[in-house]
């Protein structure tokens, strides 16, 4: 039934997929990172926002991710927009996931006492400084493990990309497939990657968290 | 510049919805002087103090602090509401020490007092470093420097938190209600630091305060609010010995009592 020479065939046309399938995922996830940080410090910011980006957040989670991969692949071509499949599969991602961000920063940011927000005033301190200095460091450890499973449910999200032909470890897993009429090797070698680097990114996250979390004893 | 007072309150109001908390409260501070707020909760007295530190909007009048306004600024012969650069600039010369310390808990004893004189003042790292350490020997705590709050006492977080707005140089510092946080013990070694910048300090000093003991010994002049407008003031020995109102009476009666 399992055919060892034949895995051992595919391994590296495999290996290289899943190269394809970090990079979507790390450069998925530092875009919904950095877009769903400034999403909530905007809304913090200047108050009339707060409407609109609630509206635009809600939008993109009911939504579910492969018409927005769509969207941007083929509908963005009609309005004069055209990427290639990989940075639209990523930016989809991105935005997806930066709409999930923005409510956990929003919810750290919430977690900081006003006294924080005061004190801040009253030492004359500019509010990127505050940001910067303040509220930050004190609003992202909590919610990095929040962030984190993100990361891990973004990477597990990749293999939509294979709906429009990005040659990452699903897409690549079919066409050996195809190609060979063996399905069983190329797509348990697929589950068992992302097993693993699950399991691993989870133990980074627990690991950072444990970094972050670190406070001088009583 | 005769004498123009280091703060007025210029018939300044202050709503939060149908309710008013300071009703057209006129007031001037002069330079130097101490001054103690006390009154009943609600009265208005921590408003007063936080619409000073700009931590509150107000609804009428103008604050003026050292003869410029803060809440507005003039355009064309008028006062407009103050944009936020006008604020900031006027602000600087305030320092406020709040009833629950406000220390930034990520930060050492003294990276709280070094992190606005850099940013703000632009002070260089060793600048700041060396006025820190002197104001935080000043209240005692020369050998915290090193410590979170989270390692220190109530006590200590707030002559920390003190020291902290010495660092910004201000002329006027605000303590609203600094030791209703405390345990009863650590009162004294934060009133005694503030006793300590009275003496030394050339600082005009507004202190809201349940502290009647202290603010008889302390303050200049005693404020007592009432329902948002101030319902009796003076001199402390005036203001204890003889109060005028019977409502002024009736809180020192109350508050003399249960303390």
């Amino acid at each position: 039934m399992w055919d060892w020479a034949f895995t051992l065939e595919i391994l590296p046309t495999l290996a290289k997929a899943a190269v394809i399938s970090i990079e979507a995922t790390l450069i998925g996830f530092v875009l919904a990172a950095v877009l769903g940080l400034v999403l909530a410090l905007v809304r913090i910011a200047i108050p009339w926002t707060a409407w609109p980006i609630s509206v635009l957040v809600e939008l993109i989670r009911s939504t579910p991710l492969l018409i927005q991969i769509f969207f941007l692949y083929f509908v963005f071509p009609s309005f004069g927009v055209t990427l290639d499949a990989f940075t639209a599969g990523v930016l989809a991602l991105g935005i997806h996931y930066a709409a999930y961000c923005s409510e956990v920063y929003r919810a750290g940011f919430d977690n900081i006492h006003r006294g924080q927000w005061e004190a801040s005033t009253a030492l004359n301190l500019s509010a990127w400084t505050t940001f910067k200095d303040i509220i930050i460091p004190q609003a992202i450890p909590p919610i990095v493990p929040a962030l984190g499973n993100y990361l891990v449910a973004l990477f597990k999200e990749t293999p939509l990309l294979s709906a429009i032909a990005v040659l990452e470890l699903m897409q690549t897993a079919k066409i050996i497939g195809s190609e060979t009429f063996r399905y069983t090797e190329p797509i348990t070698l697929v589950g068992i990657f992302f097993l693993i680097m699950s399991l691993v990114s989870a133990a980074f996250i627990r690991a950072a968290e444990r970094l972050l979390n670190r406070r001088p004893a009583r | 510049m005769t004498d123009k007072p280091m703060v007025r309150f210029d018939k300044v109001s202050k709503r939060y919805g149908p309710l008013t908390v300071l009703d057209s409260l006129e007031l001037d501070i002069h330079r130097g002087e101490k001054v103690a707020i006390i009154g009943p909760s609600g009265s208005g007295k921590t408003t007063v103090l936080r619409m000073l530190m700009t931590l509150e909007t107000i609804d009428d009048g103008v604050i003026w602090v050292e003869g410029e306004p803060l809440t507005h600024m003039e355009r064309n012969g008028r006062l407009v509401p103050a944009d936020q650069a006008h604020i900031r600039k006027i602000r600087s010369q305030i320092g406020m020490v709040f009833q629950s310390f406000n220390l930034f808990p990520h930060m050492t004893a003294m990276a709280n007092c070094i992190e606005a004189p850099m940013t703000v003042l632009g002070m260089k790292k060793a600048e700041a470093e060396a006025r820190a350490a002197e104001l935080l020997e000043m209240v005692g705590l020369g050998q915290k420097k090193a410590h979170y709050p989270s390692q220190l006492s109530g006590g200590q977080q707030q002559r920390v938190a003190i020291a902290r707005a010495l660092a910004m140089r201000p002329k006027i510092m605000l303590f609203d209600e600094v030791t209703s946080a405390l345990d009863p013990e650590l009162v004294g070694e934060v009133l005694q630091v503030i006793r300590r910048l009275g003496s030394e300090h050339d600082l005009t000093m507004l202190m809201v305060t349940h502290q009647m003991g202290f603010a008889k010994e302390f303050a200049d002049r005693i404020c007592f609010f009432y329902q948002g407008k101030i319902c009796e003031q003076g001199p402390p020995k005036e203001f204890f010995g003889n109060p005028k109102n019977e409502r002024t009476r009736q809180f020192l009666h109350a508050v003399l009592e249960a303390g």
